[in-house]
């Protein structure tokens, strides 16, 4: 249901996209008015979100720790699991942005008869997420060469080493595949697995869908409906763009107008969702602070003033137990009138 | 109510989601209401408990009543969604944590089948992300722009009466291990966010007893079983006439001493009930042993803080006995016992609340000269990380064969693995004092599995539920007791003593629990000692 719906949208999406820029003076609107107010839908939205996140202090330091401690000098501590210096937190924030380290840890656990519990080591969420991000990074830099006159030299390196498998012509992108094959699996794995099948939303089938939606569009532009696209009025189009002085070609085809209508859905969108795990991870205060805080006093801005329950007021309670009992007092017992 | 036999039970975690906890998943998750009757709730607070700690100076705990989860009016204030509302917007201000925990998750369900709850249970709302979720929908339909527009479509509902005893239902079925937050790509820590709701829950008067009983014990007497000074002078005491007995060494304790060196807090219960007693008489021991200038205190007798259970401020109120007694006596720092949540509060919370304690000095063991640089701000030292130092510096004689009895494991409890980084320290001394081996790889260290009953939650009767939450991890030691042979499982901390043996005697009969402070108490060689041959160290009977 939830993914059926995803698909209609998507679906909507393309047919409002190819039959509107092809109404006269539409063309405009899909390619220049609506990038432009994408872009600031997402900058702007991101940027406020990141300020919100911002805006809230950290008031205790919640680090959770995978590993040893510094603490004695002879037991040895696990800098990267449980940093203690700054520069141990940005190179456990390292390994988490770029190899999904807490990601690669996952296991799956069943229950056999007995009860026997077991724990499976299961890397395939890890494999596929990182093909899917690495993917997508790639595609948004090679996207690059189209926004700039002339491509900077290290483009080519990319280029080549994306293409390196030479399949037909024009060269295939290596990145084309695995960014379908890492969808296909986020996907499926949603349909499937009985955890995440229940814990999913139209939120997470939507983004998978448009992003699915680009990358067909996309695909389908590059090596099946080269005729019907002219790459040098796009190439004049995108660099207009960041120019500031887009000029609308006459032989854009209508498939160009659906996937840059669906990259501008998706920037409106990226703001407003879960998308947002993009900047988030960065300020996660369970993997981003040092677990120094015996050593060095963290400070919460909203410290409440409270006082304990007081020891005078405890010594009042309980004055006579604590002298029968032997117990130093401050305050001894009045003297009894005889 | 009852617990079922072993056998059933056996069967009925295989089987799956289990009526016990009040959900099948055959409808969506928003469409199931939660079920409460016998045996699936802790009960509610009493209601002069409630009172107590709403007369505080500084605390805020309203609508005290009798009231019971099994009734469908749960005598809510008036006006409790407006509280409900404010009280989360407030704590988005106030905790970064939350926001990101509430915009970040993808869904991607890699902490799902973490959660011992989860797996004891199979209730969909015990997977972590559900957990979570359960809060977040609500977020959505108030405080994302998406989520007024689309409402459920986008995964928002409107804050009811019945999503406020789900809260209540599954913020008690988490025990804040925080396991789901070690494998989350994110670090979202569910625990975070069932404090959040249970702090959201105090606000209209809704709370546990075996949560508020003992906090509001330890405010007024020191301590959570609620022992008065000389009751806890008494207790102490008689353990240090059983070792007496046992070694013919008689230790030199004292209480509220001014001007000793080190201030000595442990959780209340190791000198109230086994096992716990005999993890107290390894620390009277050990600081014999050495000679330590060291005092126990009356007043903050208490190292435990079921605040942290309840909301930040009981819990720094609860905390803040701990340095008012350390500059009260004047000592020079402050030795910590073996307790889980415990060092949770004092590793990460204490100095932020109750500092800076610049009236103590960075602490230095005046037996080997260390200076625990890593405790240099609270000026708080765990007594692991003490012991090992000790011997390191080769300060005390062991005799490991006198735990030739032992065939020990190391459970590591969550709080110390996943909130503190304390794992080797353990380990070091048990390699000195005992033969020991660990449970299967996914199941120790930052993957340990809690004991099924933290956070307030061994209470009798939800006994089921504990008993399936405890599973995962003991059949982590049933595996090591099948094919190691091991009889018993240590541990450095005061709950799990507690609740591993109820846990143990349910599925393990013939392993018992220890402090690792009793298996070096079992292998201290002191001068002048007359000790027999205790076949079962200090446990041994006369
Ligand atoms: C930096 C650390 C990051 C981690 C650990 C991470 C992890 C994940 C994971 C686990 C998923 C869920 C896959 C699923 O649906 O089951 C996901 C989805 C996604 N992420 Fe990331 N991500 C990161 C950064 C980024 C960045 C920088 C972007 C930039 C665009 C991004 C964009 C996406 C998109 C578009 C999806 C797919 C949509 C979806 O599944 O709903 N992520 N990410
Ligand atoms: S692992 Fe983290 S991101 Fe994934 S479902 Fe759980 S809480 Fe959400
Ligand atoms: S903190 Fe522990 S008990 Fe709570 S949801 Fe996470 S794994 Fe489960």
């Amino acid at each position: 249901m939830k993914y059926a719906f995803s698909f209609l949208v998507v679906i909507v999406l393309i047919v409002v996209a190819g039959l509107g820029s092809q109404i006269q003076g539409m063309q405009y609107v899909f390619g220049v008015a609506l990038p432009y107010l994408a872009i600031l839908v997402f900058a702007g939205g991101f940027i406020y979100r990141v300020v919100q996140w911002a805006k809230s202090p950290v008031p205790f330091p919640i680090q959770t720790t995978c590993g040893q401690a510094a603490s004695l000098d002879f037991i040895k501590q696990n800098k990267l699991e449980c940093p203690n210096t700054t520069s141990e937190v940005v190179a456990r924030m390292i390994l988490e942005i770029v190899t999904f380290r807490s990601l690669f840890r996952n296991t799956k656990s069943e229950i056999h008869e007995g009860p026997q519990l077991t724990y499976e080591s299961s890397k395939w969420l890890w494999v596929f997420s990182l093909m899917f991000h690495y993917s997508f990074l790639l595609i948004i830099i090679r996207h690059m060469r189209l926004f700039l006159d002339p491509a900077p030299f290290w483009m080519a390196w990319i280029e080549f080493g994306d293409g390196i498998f030479q399949v037909g012509a024009p060269n295939a992108y290596i990145t084309d595949a695995t960014i379908l094959m890492a969808i296909v699996y986020l996907f499926g794995r949603r349909i499937i697995n009985r955890h995440v099948k229940y814990i999913s939303l139209i939120n997470d089938f939507f983004p998978l869908v448009l992003i699915f939606g680009i990358a067909c569009t996309g695909i389908l532009m590059r090596y099946f409906l080269r005729t019907d696209v002219d790459i040098l009025a796009i190439k004049r189009l995108a660099v207009g763009l960041v120019t500031f002085s887009p000029v609308i070609g006459v032989k854009i085809g209508a498939i160009f107008y659906i996937h840059l209508f669906l990259v501008s859905t998706l920037l409106i969108y990226f703001p407003f969702s879960k998308l947002m795990h993009m900047g988030g991870v960065f300020l996660s205060p369970t993997r981003n602070l040092k677990n120094n805080s015996r050593a060095v006093r963290h400070i919460n801005p909203w410290n409440p003033d409270i006082k304990p329950h007081s020891y005078a007021g405890y010594e009042d309670e309980f004055r006579e137990f604590m002298v029968d009992a032997g117990i130093p007092v401050e305050k001894e017992l009045p003297v009894e009138k005889g | 109510m009852a617990v079922p036999k072993l056998e059933q039970l056996s069967k009925s975690v295989v089987q799956g989601p289990s009526l016990a906890t009040g959900a099948i998943p055959t409808r969506d998750w928003m469409d199931i209401p939660v079920v409460f009757k016998e045996g699936n709730f802790a009960y509610p607070a009493k209601k002069e408990k409630v009172e107590y700690l709403n007369s505080q100076k500084g605390l805020h705990f309203p609508n005290a009543r009798e009231w019971s989860p099994e009734h469908d009016d749960w005598k809510l204030p008036e006006n409790w969604k407006e509280i409900i509302l404010a009280g989360l917007k407030e704590r988005l201000e106030k905790f970064r944590s939350l926001k990101i925990f509430m915009d970040c998750c993808v869904r991607c369900g890699a902490c799902a089948d973490k959660c011992h709850f989860f797996l004891g249970t199979g209730d969909p709302k015990n997977m972590p992300v559900l957990r979570a979720e359960l809060l977040r929908s609500v977020y959505r339909n108030d405080f994302t722009l998406a989520g007024k527009i689309m409402g459920r479509m986008a995964g928002a509902r409107e804050m009811t009466v019945g999503v406020l005893k789900e809260w209540f239902m599954y913020s008690y079925q988490c025990t804040e291990c925080r396991r789901c937050s070690v494998f989350c790509p994110y670090g979202i820590d569910t625990a975070e966010v069932t404090m959040m709701i249970r702090e959201l829950l105090h606000l209209v008067g809704v709370g546990i007893n075996w949560i508020l009983e003992p906090a509001s014990n330890s405010n007024r007497t020191g301590n959570h079983m609620g022992l008065q000074p000389h009751t806890f002078k008494d207790n102490v005491d008689f353990l240090a006439d059983d070792i007496e007995n046992l070694t013919g060494i008689r230790v030199n304790h004292s209480f509220n001493r001014k001007g000793a060196e080190v201030l000595f807090i442990t959780p209340s219960a190791d000198v109230f009930a086994e096992p716990g007693l005999y993890t107290a008489m390894g620390y009277l021991l050990l600081f014999e042993a050495i000679g330590l200038d060291y005092t126990w205190s009356t007043y903050a007798s208490e190292g435990g803080n079921f605040g942290l259970f309840t909301n930040n401020e009981l819990m720094k109120k609860l905390n803040a006995k701990m340095y008012a007694e350390a500059k009260r006596l004047g000592v020079k720092y402050i030795i910590g016992g073996e307790c889980g949540h415990m060092w949770r509060v004092l590793h990460q919370y204490m100095d932020t609340m109750n500092g800076p304690a610049d009236f103590l000095e960075t602490p230095v063991s005046s037996i080997t000269g260390t200076r625990f640089t890593n405790a240099a701000s609270t000026k708080m030292v765990h007594i692991s990380e003490f012991t090992a130092d000790l011997i390191k510096h080769g300060k005390i004689k062991l005799d490991k064969s006198r735990n030739s009895h032992v065939k020990a494991t190391y459970h590591d409890s969550c709080n110390p693995a996943r909130a503190m980084g304390l794992m080797d320290e353990p380990r070091y001394i048990l390699d000195h004092v005992v033969d020991w081996v660990e449970m299967p790889e996914n199941t120790i260290r930052e993957q340990t599995f809690c004991c099924g009953s933290g956070t307030g939650l061994n209470t009798d009767e939800i006994m089921e539920l504990r008993m399936r939450a405890g599973l995962p991890r003991a059949n982590a030691v049933k595996y090591v007791h099948d094919k190691k042979g091991v009889n018993m499982l240590s541990c450095v901390c005061a709950i799990d003593r507690a609740t591993l043996t109820s846990l143990m005697n349910y599925w393990n009969p013939d392993v018992r629990v220890c402090g690792v402070s009793e298996l070096v108490g079992n292998a201290l060689v002191i001068d002048g000692e007359t000790r027999g041959d205790l076949d079962d160290g200090l446990r041994t009977m006369l």
